[in-house]
């Protein structure tokens, strides 16, 4: 059908059939205050802000349900309308409490906005206010009912976007309120959407209620430090402290979604258990020492060992930014001249890059999750681990009606709306998922996601029958941690370098480097390997980086404190290969980035492995790692640009031993998880992964 | 939970009145005929409703929070509901109850200590050619006055 064309305000304005009025006027910069409406979501007309008046037509009209029409003329700030939106106002402020002053919402609350631009000066209601008591639904969530407006936001995001259904509404009239789903309490994914989509203050953050007003704050938009989804968060940061998380502009990949972790497990930050100064092992104990003793203790150790031809063994993290793992990898190599180099694997990425040889286009981004025709998630509890791609794909069906296909080992989320899920043991997926090849070679397109369920051969199985399909397929490969996948592709593998270049000999993996008796030094940064795996040398000289004193930094001899993603800029990629830069939000007396601390270690033992400042860096990876030379205004400016860090031909084998996913639920995160008092708190924590 | 066989069979009818996916539209009567075996909305027949029409229990719960038909709690053997809309208002409506508050010794939406009455003040019940007019049950009864009132409670607890 072609356009309409149509005035609104004595502008002409076109607009595909079927676009509403309100969103028409707002893409052509013409804005109607509503409350109830929310793009993306279910048409509610309860609020009656958007009433329009509309040529010919003898009442007001809401602009959010009534679809443009040729030769239509819509005034949206006629006297009529402007003397309705302050009619509108006095209602809705009729049983609202004025305590605008104390409120949480002040200074960014919708309904404060438009009783400034619309509202009348006074009241003509004289009545006693019905007043609700605030409840506590939950640690994150609370509910002032006076406040609230009933324009129905956060039941729909709860019940829409997310799947959960978590809130409901009671009673009728000036009497009807917001109901929890158990009775006094929220029993759901905690994840604080219904809080940041509500337009006043009724619902509030049990992280941030009355600590801070809006505008005394710094807002910071840097990457979520847990899970690999790569969800931009914007921490709003006073004296260095970060008060709380949300991503209210809808800037990077998860527009305005955001999951428990990122709205509220930034606390580990101040836990009270933070290393905050070098430690030194002085006659068997950990000793709080100055950084030059802790670096001079190190180096020296490195050096000695190095000039002795003895063995390193270094392990790297998944959640240190792509310029320290590419530092630390170069470090090892050039500096160290160890080979043995090692992260924590969570997702086979190497064999999927390999089996995608030749193939252009063949790597999912978050965004492929939302316009895929049809979606294939093979081993993953998706609401449960990635909390972002479910958002995604249930917004697909909701706007696209994707088709969905589940192979998982138990129930899932996506089962409400998947065409078909498959209950299916592990090891068995592929043959689970090859029963569905007749209903996916209709779609026009695939993208399948997996998980540590699909590795070694099985996922060159998986590209083989992806291509026996004959349609387009993009593939996801599901990892851990925020910066599982950077890890692997800035070379934190014993064979393989940055861009998964093969090396000229092969190291020792972590396993092995753990469990070598004659190991003289193991370097870990960010990671907690002997958290399940004893050291196999005892006379293992022991260096980590950490935040906290975890199983390994107990065993260490020097100890360096380092900042977390929070404190320190950077870039980080995430599962899909999109890389993000991170911003500094926080500050902590005593850490410093491990980068830092690996540029000064460096410069101890007199080595020269380049400037250590995070852009210089970055400039290096760009140049050497494939895929990574992404435009820098695109990060700069907080967006994502997708990386392929390899086009195939990598000639190593995995073993799948090397890979597996800690199954964090929503109210994990490993060892951040653990020291996030919010994560902790929640009644649903820690959950359980394929749960009814 | 369980119910009785015609209130199953009824329920199997009304489901196959609705278009496949789109059964959770019985959930208005089937909670009402629910509630006329169980005498209220209970929080296990929440659930089982949920259940059976595949949604959350809030669901169910906004329902019976926004109809007054619906009760959490067991009303009498004979709920006297009693019309003061507009067409039973203006022929005596909110005299009769008044007249019944007394009568019974109750107010609105209270049970007799016997738990044989109880009483509500409604709105219309299309009832307005034949005001005022009040309901017991499922019954009507058709210009009423005080005196017809206490007839019909007299007759009704002396059936008990």
């Amino acid at each position: 059908m072609p356009d309409v064309t149509l005035t609104i305000n004595g502008q002409a304005v076109t607009a595909a059939p079927g676009t509403l009025i309100i969103e028409a006027a707002r893409r052509h910069g013409i804005e109607i205050p509503a409350f109830c409406y929310y793009e993306g979501y279910s048409l509610q007309a309860a609020c009656r802000m958007c009433l329009v008046e509309i040529e010919k037509n003898p009442k007001l009209q809401p602009g959010c349900t009534m679809p443009v029409a040729e030769g239509m003329v819509v005034l949206t700030e006629s006297p009529k309308v402007v003397e309705t939106r302050k009619a509108m106002l006095e209602f809705l402020l009729s049983n609202h409490p004025l305590d605008c002053p104390v409120c949480d919402k002040g200074g960014e609350c919708e309904l404060q906005d438009m009783s400034f631009r619309y509202g009348a000066g006074e009241s003509r209601f004289t009545e006693l206010k019905v007043h609700g008591e605030e409840q506590q639904w939950s640690p994150v969530v609370y509910y002032d009912p006076a406040r609230c407006i009933l324009c129905y936001r956060c039941v729909r995001v709860c019940d829409e976007g997310l799947g959960v259904t978590a809130l409901g509404t009671q009673n009728r009239g000036v009497i009807s309120e917001i109901i929890p789903n158990a009775g006094d309490h929220l029993v759901c994914d905690e994840c604080g959407m219904c809080i940041d989509i509500c337009p006043v203050g009724a619902l509030t953050s049990g992280t941030y209620r009355y600590k801070s007003r809006p505008w005394e704050m710094n807002h910071v938009g840097t990457i979520c430090a847990h899970c690999s989804d790569g969800c931009k968060t914007t921490l709003a940061v006073r004296d260095g402290e970060i008060l709380r998380g949300n991503n209210r502009d809808r800037s990077g990949i998860n527009g305005e979604f955001l999951c428990i972790k990122g709205r509220y497990a930034f606390d580990f930050v101040r836990h009270p258990e933070r290393l905050q100064s070098p430690l030194l092992r002085v006659n068997g104990e950990l000793q709080p020492v100055s950084w030059s003793e802790a670096l001079s203790a190190a180096a020296a150790k490195f050096n000695e060992v190095k000039a002795r031809g003895g063995r390193f063994g270094v392990i790297g993290a998944t959640r240190t930014t792509n310029e320290e793992n590419y530092f630390l990898q170069k470090f090892a190599r050039q500096g160290l001249g160890t080979a043995n180099i090692d992260h924590r694997r969570s997702g086979d990425v190497v064999t999927l890059l390999d089996a995608l040889s030749g193939r252009a286009n063949a790597l999912a981004t978050v965004e492929d999750l939302y316009t895929a025709k049809a979606a294939l998630v093979i081993g993953s509890d998706l609401a449960q681990q990635h909390p972002l791609f479910a958002f995604q794909l249930r917004a697909n069906w909701r706007h696209h009606q994707l088709t969905a296909y589940v192979v998982t080992p138990g129930p899932v989320r996506e089962d409400l709306y998947a065409a078909r899920a498959i209950r299916s043991e592990a090891g068995k997926e592929l043959e689970a998922a090859a029963s569905l090849r007749d209903d996916l070679a209709k779609s026009q397109d695939l993208v399948i996601l997996f998980g540590d369920a699909i590795k070694g051969d099985a996922v060159r199985r998986l590209v083989e029958f992806g291509d026996s399909l004959g349609i387009p397929v993009k593939y996801l490969c599901l990892v851990d941690y925020a910066n599982s996948r950077g890890a692997m592709d800035m070379g934190l593998l014993p064979d393989l370098g940055p861009g998964y270049q093969p090396t000229q000999t092969r190291g020792l993996n972590w396993r092995e480097m753990l469990a070598d008796p004659a190991l003289d030094v193991l370097w870990v940064v960010g990671e907690d390997p002997l958290e399940e795996t004893a050291l196999a040398s005892a006379n293992a000289f022991v260096v980590v980086q950490d935040l906290f004193l975890t199983e390994t930094a107990k065993r260490a001899d020097v100890v360096f404190p380092s900042a977390s993603a929070y404190e320190k800029t950077g870039t980080v990629t995430n599962s899909a290969g999109q890389v993000q830069r991170l911003k500094q939000a926080a500050k902590v007396m005593g850490v410093k980035p491990d980068l830092d601390i690996m540029g000064l270690l460096a410069k101890e033992m007199g080595l020269n492995l380049g400037i250590w400042i995070p852009d210089k860096v970055f400039e290096e990876i760009r140049r050497t790692v494939r895929g990574y030379n992404v435009a820098l205004p695109v990060i700069a400016t907080g967006g994502a640009a997708q990386t392929g860090a390899a086009d195939g031909r990598i000639p190593v084998t995995v073993p799948p031993e090397l890979i597996r996913s800690a199954g964090d639920t929503l109210f994990t995160s490993g060892t951040l998880g653990r020291y996030s008092g919010m994560l902790r708190s929640v009644m649903e924590a820690p959950g359980t992964l394929y749960k009814p | 939970m369980t119910f009785s066989p015609e209130l199953e069979a009824r329920f199997a009818r009304m489901l196959r009145n609705y278009p496949p996916g789109r059964q959770k539209g019985a959930l208005i009567p089937m909670l009402l005929y629910a509630q006329d075996e169980t005498g209220a909305v209970t929080p296990e027949l929440v659930q089982e409703v949920a259940n059976r029409l595949s949604v959350k229990p809030v669901e169910v719960e906004e329902v019976i929070g926004f109809y007054s038909m619906l009760r959490r709690k067991p009303m009498g053997k004979y709920h006297v509901q009693v019309c003061t809309n507009i067409s039973c208002l203006l022929t005596g409506g909110e005299e009769l109850f008044e007249h019944a508050c007394r009568k019974l010794g109750i107010g609105n939406r209270e049970v007799t200590p016997d738990g044989q009455f109880s009483l509500e003040e409604v709105e219309c019940m299309g009832a307005c050619s034949w005001a005022p007019a009040v309901e017991v049950n499922y019954d009507f009864h058709h210009k009423m006055t005080p005196e017809k009132f206490d007839q019909l409670i007299d007759s009704l607890a002396k059936r008990q």
